[in-house]
């Protein structure tokens, strides 16, 4: 244990939590907010891996990863749009339509990178973001170079954090987003259009998974691997209880999910007698600790998972 | 035009899935494949060729069982989403039952690594149950942290005190070759499995239709203040149903290890337990229907391989047809057919008493 104790080491360590915590940081960002509207978006992994392939396909296309982004973000949004269609207008089960949204992401883009990435372009390999160190910030010891030397969407997670949690606790739009997930019958009544809310937090819900999705291709792995956002969607979604259904919250449970996974990864080749599986478990464990202890205390929005019919009593 | 109305509302499922075959050969189509000659391999390979039948046949039983997993809860109006994790704690159970039980005579064993199988199931998942009725705890949420550390917590086992000595990679000791369950089909891996999965349906249709277990449960999950008011303990049946629920998931767990894997490692189970949540919504929780849909998405699965060597077409496609269908599924049972109904019937609107027409269902 000795090797992860020095400065150096720590700052290593750091630094591949925040990357590793990245995707699973913004689709949390995306849980919160649909989860906040009142639906729960199981889909998450899909609307990832819908971002990642947007992301390769974009870059390749257009030779941007800006560009990248955009179409993966674009994915992403359809990916929600879709599950407010299936669980708003046909009234789907939100579990069964989010299972269904990843199923059918995980199989259309296997199928659409076989069949189209390889032979529109030739070649897999994307030309992603490169590490920005931030002057002056950067040179801070130990936290310097893991938080502030990395990429642009790292960067972008930062901010987005912040604008999301002033965003749902201090404007009108929150006040309403709140509302229709809390007691969208109220809100119904105050003159909120509660289909409306929730269609719109859908689309942002999708869109904040694709980034992550993107953050996979243009800044890990720089290319669409099928499968690759390997469960960090459902990762997302325990992030959200783990960080109580507040933005901040949920991205630093996702910063937590990124030390456990840093250092099971560590342990695996430095420790091979320590079970790395401890790590792995942690984040679980401690997102079911959470449900149990702050009971009463944290809840989810009352009616998350819900169905909302006007007509009806 | 009424009856042709009711019949298309009581097909409603198959018609979802035709509709979504449809669309589905719109991707292989644009995969540049024939989508009447590709579904034309997958289904004959899947369901009359007789190695792609026995390949069927060994996905078929643990889908079932997963399916049925997810239906008993459910009809007490709670979501299983853990199936995943219990197949995983039923496969621990079985494995550690078996590899202790070598050498006693197998009337005694078999039933007791099953009775094991179950058990790692049932209590996996009435910790969600538990946790539901006593504290009110969402039991998705949890059920769906519970398979993450359950899958872990058998990579643990296969990788540290369950390792064969001298394995390559982290597996457990094979099981007993008394304790292997028969072949049912002679030179394939076509198992037994099959028929508890069936018996299980068949169980679990009789108690639903015929007791008075059933018969709570059911009334559980319409409404709790009914169920209570009417005497029944809602916590104990919250339990008791996550419980049976994670029993068969836990039996789906232990056959795969007794009849076809005959050892414990890390991710055994090929996501049987998000198979059989698919499962059971397509035959909108009907337990006697679950071996109808369990054995068509076997099907789907086993037939995808073949397709893709034979027909050109990659295997993904199978995936993404099977989103499609559940998306169509869905849809159509959520749909509201008394609306439909009632739109469709406007020009005879007079004769209907506005009762009927005015919204019956309320959430």
């Amino acid at each position: 244990m000795d090797a992860l104790l020095d400065t150096g080491a720590i700052a290593l360590l750091l630094a591949a939590t925040v990357r590793l915590a990245v995707p699973v940081g913004f689709a949390a960002l995306g849980g919160v907010i649909a989860e906040r509207s009142g639906v729960y978006n199981v889909g998450l992994e899909g609307m990832i891996l819908l971002g990642a392939l947007g992301a390769a396909a974009g870059t390749l296309a257009t030779g941007s990863p800006i560009a990248g982004c955009v179409v993966g973000v674009a994915l992403g949004v359809a990916g929600g749009l879709l599950l407010g269609l299936l669980s708003i207008t046909f009234h789907v089960n939100q579990l069964v339509a989010g299972i269904a949204i990843n199923l059918l992401s995980a199989g259309l883009t296997a199928f659409l990178a076989r069949g189209l990435i390889a032979s529109l372009f030739g070649s897999s390999s994307v030309a992603g973001f490169s590490q920005v160190r931030l002057p002056g910030l950067a040179e801070l010891p130990v936290i310097g170079s893991a938080l502030f030397t990395q990429d642009p969407l790292a960067y972008a997670l930062m901010v987005l954090t912040v604008l999301v949690a002033f965003v749902v606790y201090r404007t009108h739009a929150g006040l309403r987003l709140r509302a229709a997930g809390e007691n969208p019958r109220a809100a119904d009544s105050a003159g909120v259009n509660v289909t409306q809310v929730r269609f719109t937090a859908l689309a942002m819900s999708g869109a904040f998974a694709a980034l992550g999705g993107c953050h996979l291709v243009l800044s890990q792995i720089y290319m669409f691997s099928e499968g690759m956002s390997a469960g960090k969607g459902f990762i997302a979604l325990a992030a959200v209880i783990l960080g109580r259904w507040h933005p901040v919250g949920a991205v630093a449970a996702a910063l937590f999910f990124g030390l456990c996974e840093a250092l099971q990864l560590r342990l695996q080749f430095s420790n091979p007698n320590v079970p790395y599986q401890i790590f792995l478990i942690l984040p679980y464990a401690a997102s079911l600790l959470v449900l149990v202890w702050f009971f009463g205390r944290s809840r989810q929005p009352a009616a998350a998972g819900q169905v909302y019919e006007r007509e009806s009593r | 035009m009424n009856r042709m109305l009711d019949l298309a509302i009581g097909l409603r499922i198959p018609i979802a899935i035709a509709a979504a075959l449809l669309t589905g050969s719109l991707l292989i189509a644009a995969g540049s494949g024939d989508p009447v000659k590709a579904y034309g391999l997958l289904f004959k390979e899947a369901f009359l060729d007789y190695w792609g039948l026995s390949n069927t046949l060994v996905k078929t039983s643990p889908i079932l069982l997963a399916a049925l997993a997810v239906i008993v809860p459910l009809r007490a109006g709670l979501y299983n989403i853990g199936g995943e994790g219990q197949i995983y704690i039923g496969g621990l159970f079985a494995t550690i039952a078996a590899l202790h039980l070598d050498g006693v005579t197998v009337i005694v064993a078999l039933p007791t690594v099953i009775l094991a199988a179950m058990t790692g199931g049932a209590l996996w998942a009435a910790l969600a149950g538990a946790l539901r009725a006593w504290r009110g705890i969402n039991e998705v949420i949890v059920t769906l942290l519970l398979n993450f550390i359950a899958i872990h917590i058998v990579s643990y086992a296969v990788s540290g005190p369950m390792m064969a000595a001298g394995a390559p990679y982290p597996y457990s000791d094979e099981i007993p070759q008394s304790l292997r369950l028969p072949i049912l089909m002679p030179q394939t891996d076509a198992h037994m499995g099959v028929i508890f999965g069936l018996t299980a349906a068949a169980a679990i249709t009789f108690i639903f239709m015929r007791t008075s277990i059933g018969m709570a449960l059911d009334v559980a999950g319409r409404s709790a203040n009914a169920a209570q008011y009417a005497g029944l303990n809602v916590k104990r049946q919250i339990v008791l149903s996550m419980a049976t629920g994670g029993a068969l998931a836990g039996l789906a767990g232990g056959i795969e290890v007794l009849g076809l894997k005959y050892r414990l490692f890390h991710l055994f189970s090929a996501g049987y337990g998000f198979d059989g949540i698919v499962a059971a919504f397509m035959t909108n929780a009907h337990p006697a229907l679950a071996p109808v849909s369990s054995f068509f998405l076997a099907g789907l699965q086993s037939g995808a391989n073949v397709m893709q060597r034979a027909a050109g077409i990659d295997g993904t496609v199978v995936e993404a047809i099977v989103g499609i269908i559940i998306i169509f599924v869905a849809a159509s049972l959520a749909w509201r057919t008394d609306l439909l109904r009632a739109f469709l019937r406007k020009g005879d609107r007079d004769e209907i008493p506005s009762v009927q027409v005015s919204r019956v269902e309320s959430k």
